[in-house]
């Protein structure tokens, strides 16, 4: 077992009678990048949190960087980092005084302290505002001291819950680069939640998409992305000058049709499997005085993975006005969406 | 994880809590302001009751025909003028007078019976009728004692005078004659303690009470709402530890505020401590470990601060009342007296008092010190184990 960070067996917890987590395993290696990709509500926060030692499992149980997570907790504690939904900082502190404070609870010596407060402070360039107050800082500036405030006591383990959330594009890649750069350097074993696929496809060796609690695929980004090909998925975008809601929901009942988004006032994206797809959608369009622009082929992303899977909408993809999704769902998997 | 580090731990969580508290400008001013603004609204709802009324307007009928009851009025003229308490206006009637008390223009009056001159004549005791404004009972009782005093030193003026005319008692000797008893007030303390005196340690015990109360569960569950909790609970410390800090960082907060009152107390109002102040502080912090432990076992009900804070609420008002912060713990109905046996404030307010006023001694304040330690000892081992639990849920 030297080869895993993380192991779960039938991880498991409810809330009264939602089973937020649902007899979870799966095994993280070490010096790994693991992507939870999941839908609102899936329980990727409740699984890293049970993980973290901040919730006891009601079932199954799971080992953490060798170390039982309800029997071991506190030498789990000594070998992990986190960066939780919510930031962990005190306005009112300076970004010296919130790292030193978590440098005195990981029981750091003064001088010690002191070097890796100033070295973690230049790794994301925010030396100068080592004595401002974090309430005075921007979001990106507060998540980076967050990030690193999380790297103190130098884990093995580091957990990052949507890290990059409401975050400009310069702090999203900063962040990003950090995650890659600690993984590169120092081997932390990463385990990451994200709702931006590209952000996953770019950083993590591997993903796990989980859903109502259960994991529904594990692999690594490029092998899932072939899964779906591999069943024959078309993926392209329709530029049909005269769109509209009802022609969008005649095509959505198109027996090939798995899932839809619209994109803007004039595009659709449609995700289609059977052989003769293309063909079948084109009719469609034509049947309903569609006049076609243009057609193109897309390659199938990590999103397309997602929204196959749990046939649901990904919450960051807010472009489009209608935003409608259709799931056959593939023999044995659950079909209906659950009313939330 | 060894007991000092466990100490070590919980020291920083006080430095962040306390830090986060000095940069706060509005809790720096409600640390000074709550206090203020309690012995103030005090003051005002409960004025000195040793202070005597003075100009209070009062009306005066005399139905009487005969001359004794112009008299009486001219006496009781005369005596005012050297008390100064009332202003006198003239009544028609018992019916004037009350319709005058409805409308407030006058606090009470004096009616003077139709028979007064026929009566003292005919060697019967002439009836004077005396009435107040009971909506304002205070002023009531004042009023009513007033006009008793007034007549009553009328009364023993006229006796007097009966007795040296009739009898030839010899002036200096008639009043012994009437009053042949003279009552002196032996006190424990020099002065008459005023109000303030009285409520002074009651409020420092409310106030701290009030401070860790509110303080810890806000504290704990405004950390759980932002999510900065989780931090410290991801560090391999122990949980005792994290209680512990907060503990002592609102501990300090409510002994600032015990002392700020301390210091209004003394200024402000004149109250003097004829008691050990190191006693005084003492018996604070004896009354911050009783209440810690309520104040965990609260916090660690209450999943949001908002649950938290009604929970204090709901608690607090009967403390306050029933705690003997106000009115002397006596003068409650039986069944009170008995809820506010089991209320850790009764005891530091009692035992502050005690001090303060009296100038007690730590061994006569024993039963007090033993009570509270026995709260806080049974509360802090229900509610510990019960903040471990809620931790992690
Ligand atoms: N403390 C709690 N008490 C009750 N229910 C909870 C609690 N925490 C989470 N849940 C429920 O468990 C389910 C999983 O929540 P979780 O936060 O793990 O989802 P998530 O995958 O992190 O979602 P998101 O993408 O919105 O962050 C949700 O239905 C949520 O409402
Ligand atoms: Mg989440």
């Amino acid at each position: 077992m030297d080869e895993y960070s993380i192991v779960t067996d039938s991880l498991t917890k409810r809330f009264g009678d939602l089973v937020a987590v649902d007899h979870v395993s799966f095994s993280v290696k070490k010096g790994e990048i693991f992507g939870f990709l999941g839908p609102n509500g899936a329980g990727k926060t409740t699984t890293i949190r049970m993980l973290c030692t901040l919730s006891r499992p009601s079932d199954g149980s799971a080992t953490v960087a060798g170390f039982d997570i309800v029997k071991g907790d506190n030498q789990v504690r000594e070998h992990i980092g986190l960066v939780s939904e919510k930031m962990i900082m005190y306005d009112r502190l300076t970004a010296y005084e919130n790292l030193k404070l978590f440098a005195k609870l990981y029981n750091i010596p003064k001088q010690k302290m002191e070097e890796k407060i100033d070295e973690l402070l230049k790794l994301v360039h925010m030396e100068k505002w080592k004595d401002a107050q974090i309430g005075t800082f921007s979001t990106g500036m507060k998540q980076r001291i967050n990030v690193i405030r999380a790297l103190l006591n130098e884990p093995k383990i580091l957990f990052l819950d949507e890290p990059t959330l409401g975050l400009d594009p310069q702090s999203t890649a900063e962040i990003r680069e950090f995650i890659r750069k600690i993984n590169a350097e120092n081997h932390t074993t990463i385990i990451l939640t994200t709702h931006m696929m590209a952000e996953a496809d770019l950083l993590c060796n591997r993903v796990g998409i989980i859903d109502h609690g259960k994991i529904v695929a594990l692999d690594t980004p490029q092998a899932l992305k072939k899964m779906i090909s591999g069943e024959d998925m078309l993926v392209i975008e329709l530029d049909i000058s005269n769109l509209t809601n009802g022609m969008a929901e005649i095509l959505q009942k198109n027996e090939c049709v798995k899932a839809l988004t619209r994109l803007s006032d004039t595009r659709l994206k449609v995700q289609a499997v059977g052989a003769n797809a293309f063909g079948s959608i084109l009719d469609t369009v034509k049947s309903q005085g569609g006049i076609l622009q243009s057609v193109k082929n897309l390659q199938p992303t990590l999103e397309d993975v997602f929204l196959h899977i749990t046939g649901r909408e990904v919450r960051d993809e807010a472009s489009s006005k209608v935003k409608e999704t259709r799931h056959h769902g593939p023999p044995g998997m659950r079909s209906n969406n659950r009313v939330r | 994880m060894g007991f000092k580090q466990t100490i070590n731990h919980s020291v920083w969580i006080c430095w962040k809590d306390l830090l986060e508290f000095t940069r706060s400008k509005m809790g720096l001013i409600m640390v000074i302001i709550m206090p203020l603004f309690m012995m103030i609204m005090v003051g005002f709802i409960f004025p000195d009751s040793a202070a005597t009324i003075e100009d209070a307007p009062i009306a005066v009928a005399n139905l009487d025909s005969g001359p004794l009851g112009g008299n009486f009025t001219a006496n009781l003229e005369y005596v005012n003028s050297e008390t100064g308490m009332m202003t006198l206006t003239s009544a028609d009637g018992m019916e004037d007078i009350r319709s005058q008390i409805y409308e407030g223009k006058i606090d009470g009056g004096i009616v003077i019976s139709e028979n007064f001159t026929a009566d003292l004549l005919a060697g019967r005791q002439g009836t004077i009728a005396i009435m107040t404004d009971q909506s304002n009972p205070q002023m009531s009782m004042q009023v009513q004692a007033a006009l008793s005093m007034t007549i009553t030193q009328m009364g023993s003026g006229a006796a007097m005078a009966n007795l040296n005319q009739t009898y030839g008692i010899p002036a200096n000797e008639t009043l012994a004659a009437i009053k042949p008893y003279t009552v002196e007030v032996e006190s424990l303390i020099p002065n008459d303690p005023s109000y303030f005196q009285f409520v002074a340690p009651g409020i420092m015990a409310m106030v701290v009470m009030m401070s860790l109360m509110t303080g810890l569960p806000h504290a704990i569950s405004y950390e759980k709402d932002t999510g900065t909790l989780d931090g410290m609970l991801v560090a391999p410390i122990r949980r005792l530890s994290i209680i512990l800090g907060k503990v002592l960082a609102q501990t300090s907060r409510g002994m600032l505020q015990g002392l700020i009152i301390l210091v209004l107390a003394i200024l402000l109002f004149g109250v003097t401590i004829y008691g050990n102040v190191l006693l005084v502080f003492f018996i604070m912090f004896l009354a911050v470990f009783s209440f810690v432990g309520l104040g965990i076992l609260i916090t660690s009900f209450s999943d949001k601060e908002e649950t938290a804070s009604m929970m204090m609420m709901t608690l607090m008002f009967p403390m306050m009342f029933l705690g003997g912060v106000f009115f002397p713990i006596e003068q409650m109905p039986g069944f009170m007296q008995t809820i506010s046996q089991f209320l850790p404030l009764t005891y530091a307010t009692s035992a502050l008092r005690k001090v303060m006023i009296l100038g007690a001694g730590i061994d006569s304040i024993m039963t007090e010190i033993l009570f509270m330690l026995a709260f806080g000892l049974i509360f802090l081992a229900v509610a510990v184990p019960m903040f471990k639990r809620a931790m992690n849920r």
